[in-house]
């Protein structure tokens, strides 16, 4: 569902270095980090876009014409009028970090986790900042593209039982 | 039973069969094995269906799929074991008793199957002792039956009472003994081949 003009006039006049987009009947807005967390509550409080549905990273590491590395993506709705909107921001290689969205939306928790886990990007003012998909002895962040898909051998680094002693 | 029978001199009954204790075990544990089901993904799916009515294991002795390791003598791995999985795996396995059996249910306990990931364990026969393998994606019912039954000749060929067949150990020095090698002891206790 396209976001309203009302909510796109909004944002724009807030915010200054957002970009609002539309491809296909889905609306788009790039934000920088520094007005992230002001753009969330706008939306959430101001705006009506009560339900964040997913929050996941894009890595740019190999992508031609790629000005930032990673590229993070919230997908938020409301839920009365039915819209959808895209918000992404894009952090670049030393340090990602972005303001945490949990204390305005408690299922960011595990959400922000996951994206920790895969991708190491870290959220300022996350509660609980450790790993839940991968065990916590890990070392690397799976899914960037640096990172193989047949892993650096841990995997394979347990002991083993035999027929004798186990 | 009858197959193991051994000639004996004195005349017997007609209701009086002679066997090896060893035979008469195995043939008891083969007909009874309780499978430990370790069903982690579409596999287990497959493990429930056979052991439901209409390919029912119970016909083969597997009455009850007890989920306490250590009232089960068959753990059946049934789908993908993921590195963060594989410590529970061996723990259990661990807890069983023994004599204990371990069938590697379709192709991602075998080898990993499709998923050959950072995370997913190629073959848990890479940390455990496995006896049988069924591939199949998911492996029919009656694959997992027909597996089962090839275990349970397995058993019947070459169980013993105390369970001398588990002993790796002393079945290599046997061996290497019969065949007049060097006996070399190896710092994880087994003997490597040169």
């Amino acid at each position: 569902m396209v976001v309203r003009s009302e909510v796109i006039a909004a944002l724009e006049s807030r915010f200054g270095n957002v970009t609002i987009s539309e491809f296909r009947g889905h609306s788009r807005a790039t934000v920088e980090a520094a007005e992230f967390i002001d753009m969330m509550t706008t939306l959430k409080e101001t705006l009506g876009f009560d339900m964040l549905v997913d929050v996941t990273c894009v890595d740019y590491l190999n992508y031609r014409d790629a000005r930032n590395r990673f590229g993070l993506v919230y997908l938020v709705a409301n839920t009365t009028s039915a819209e959808r909107l895209t918000v992404r921001v894009m952090l670049d290689d030393p340090d990602p970090t972005v303001a945490s969205l949990v204390p305005l939306w408690e299922g960011a928790n595990w959400l922000e986790r996951e994206v920790w886990d895969m991708f190491g990007i870290r959220f300022d003012g996350h509660p609980d900042m450790r790993r839940i998909l991968m065990p916590d002895e890990f070392t690397a962040h799976p899914l960037r593209k640096d990172y193989p898909l047949q892993g650096r051998g841990e995997r394979h680094n347990f002991p083993v039982l035999t027929r004798s002693e186990g | 039973m009858a197959q193991g029978s051994v000639s004996v001199a004195i005349e017997l009954p007609e209701n009086v069969v002679v066997s090896k204790l060893d035979e008469l075990a195995s043939w008891c544990r083969k007909n009874s094995l309780w499978p430990m089901p370790f069903a982690t993904a579409c596999c287990g799916i497959e493990l429930m269906a056979t052991g439901a009515s209409r390919h029912d294991l119970a016909r083969f002795g597997a009455e009850v799929f007890r989920f306490s390791p250590r009232q089960c003598d068959l753990m059946i791995v049934a789908g993908r074991v993921v590195m963060k999985m594989l410590p529970v795996l061996q723990r259990i396995w661990q807890q069983m008793h023994e004599p204990k059996w371990c069938i590697s249910m379709g192709a991602c306990a075998s080898t990993g199957g499709i998923f050959d990931t950072y995370c997913v364990v190629q073959g848990i026969d890479r940390f455990m002792p496995v006896d049988m393998y069924i591939p199949g994606c998911p492996p029919r019912p009656e694959q997992l039956i027909q597996g089962i039954i090839d275990l349970q000749d397995k058993i019947q060929l070459e169980g013993t009472v105390t369970g001398r067949e588990f002993d790796l150990r002393a079945r290599q020095q046997r061996k290497r003994a019969l065949m007049e090698l060097p006996i070399v002891n190896s710092p994880s206790g087994l003997i490597l081949p040169r």
